[in-house]
């Protein structure tokens, strides 16, 4: 804000683009907005950050312990469970922390302007803090069960960025529609769990009937979490064939959510 | 184009028949149910009312600009289409430079947060750099008079440290345009003449000032110019005493 800026409200540039500029330019705000997540999330908690790697952690032990029997042949079963579940926390945090801080938190936007998509771009970037937090016991936990990381693992950070646009997209589209119905905040809660149990996170995709299995291509979230554990846990490099799909609808989605959350952003200091 | 880098460098503000419409619905549709049979029936009713009805004005560097008018009048409007938060319906907002709004003072404190985790949070809502604010932050805590508070929760602040610490951070860099809704009640007396010793300072150096007040008395001591809002529509503009005058014959 050294030079002078200058705020024309007729300026004709798409609002996709402006509100890309405007988010580069605010990017430190973009910053304390995560550090608050962070700093804020656990204040009043004894053991503070460490519940991020104890909560996926607990869910794991009562997981494997409840389906040890059904799917316990699974080659280290909890190591299977906890890299698929500390990648859909990711998902269902970061998608609702999105929704949450805009319609709960968009007070703030009728009073002062900030870029509407930080409080979603700043959703996803506490997100990916978390994850990488808990990719310490997820560590400990691969070790432990007989299935150490390979070298494939560094193609984890690519996963994670198609996962992070995917994210990002979906938590901008339903943000939007959010503001208009706010029923859609719980509607998504139900769906969310629904989707989990229809994505293999907790099962492998093996246990799937072959009838069923048209369906579980149609599911986005299956091509994803499947780049995403194949060079963790499965150990080996993503085929082309594994990658491009997910690639695809990755971006798909972010460029979906961002025309539509950018196209309506102006409105929601009206609606909010 | 070159009638536009005119207005531009004698304007801090410039206002081009601007109209705001709100779309209230006459009642709540809370469903997508119910939102979508009524929209097959053409039934989603919409009371439009228009807050602000083509105003047209400008306010130059170094001006200060009053606004008065009854509750309801769209001042408050008024500023946020110039503060970037709506986007007139119809109608040209120019604003040159940066613009720090007073509207909400504090707006976006976290209350777990420390003193100083707030400033640097409530910097960046503003549109600040990390320079920038590690820059001011030292000036911002003298401002505040917070001393040895400005590592606690913010929560455990009253609510005149809070506002204190609000005004500290909105005024910390010399903004080119300063909105402020109602006079500021911000502390007591002494950091009160404090607040306007550094509006003054500021306005000396070219900062332009929109004040919205209910005090016909400020207007006319430290306005310029001044308006008259009534229902969204620009009843007078000129010098404050007339402005003022005008106004008040009208009540009566």
């Amino acid at each position: 804000m050294s030079q002078t800026t200058i705020y024309d409200s007729a300026q004709l540039i798409p609002h996709a683009l402006q509100e890309l500029k405007e988010a580069v330019r605010y990017r430190h705000l973009l910053y304390q907005l995560v550090r608050r997540d962070i700093l804020t999330r656990y204040k009043r908690s004894y053991l503070g950050v460490a519940w991020t790697m104890l909560n996926p952690l607990g869910m794991m032990l009562i997981l494997s312990f409840v389906f040890s029997n059904i799917f316990g042949a699974t080659r280290g079963y909890p190591a299977f469970i906890l890299s698929g579940l500390i990648v859909w926390n990711f998902f269902s945090q970061s998608t609702t922390g999105a929704i949450n801080s805009l319609v709960w938190g968009g007070g703030l936007l009728q009073r002062i302007y900030v870029p509407r998509a930080s409080f979603g771009l700043s959703a996803v970037g506490s997100g990916v803090i978390n994850l990488a937090l808990a990719f310490v016991p997820l560590v400990i936990v691969m070790v432990a069960t007989g299935t150490p990381l390979k070298i494939t693992a560094v193609f984890a950070p690519i996963s994670l960025l198609l996962f992070a646009c995917f994210t990002l997209g979906l938590g901008l589209a339903i943000s939007t529609l959010a503001v208009y119905f706010p029923d859609v905040v719980e509607m998504y809660q139900v769906i969310l769990l629904a989707w989990m149990y229809l994505t293999p996170i907790i099962y492998p995709e093996t246990v799937i009937p072959v009838k069923y299995q048209l369906l579980l291509h149609l599911n986005p979230m299956y091509y994803l979490v499947k780049l995403w554990r194949l060079p963790l846990y499965d150990g080996r490099w993503p085929t082309w064939g594994e990658f491009w799909p997910a690639a695809a609808i990755a971006i798909g989605m972010l460029l979906v959510g961002w025309f539509f959350f950018t196209s309506k952003s102006d409105e929601f200091a009206y609606r909010i | 184009m070159v009638e536009a880098q005119m207005t531009q460098s004698e304007h801090a503000i410039h206002l081009e028949d601007v109209s705001v419409r709100y779309r209230v619905p006459s009642e709540r549709i809370g469903t997508f149910k119910e939102y979508l049979i009524r929209w097959l029936k053409r039934q989603v009713q919409m009371r439009k009312f228009w807050a602000l009805k083509g105003i047209t004005m400008d306010v130059g560097r170094g001006e200060i600009f009053g606004i008065v008018g009854d509750n309801g009048a769209g001042k408050s409007t008024l500023l946020k289409v110039i503060a970037r938060v709506l986007r007139p319906t119809k109608g040209r907002v120019v604003v040159s430079g940066n613009v720090a709004p007073l509207l909400e003072l504090g707006a976006g404190f976290h209350p777990e947060l420390t003193g100083q985790e707030n400033i640097f949070l409530n910097g960046a809502l503003l549109g600040f750099s990390r320079r920038e604010m590690l820059d001011k932050f030292d000036q911002i805590v003298d401002f505040s008079e917070l001393g040895e508070f400005i590592n606690a929760p913010i929560r455990t602040y009253s609510s005149g440290m809070y506002a204190r610490l609000g005004f500290s951070v909105a005024t910390a860099s010399n903004p080119d345009v300063l909105l402020i809704d109602e006079i500021l009640g911000v502390g007591d007396e002494t950091f009160q003449k404090k607040c306007e010793a550094r509006i003054s300072d500021y306005c000396r150096r070219g900062t332009s000032i929109l004040l919205v007040s209910h005090n016909m008395a400020t207007i006319e001591a430290i306005c310029q110019r001044a308006a008259w809002l009534d229902h969204g529509e620009m009843k007078l503009m000129g010098e404050p005493g007339a402005v003022v005058d005008a106004y008040r014959h009208k009540e009566r």
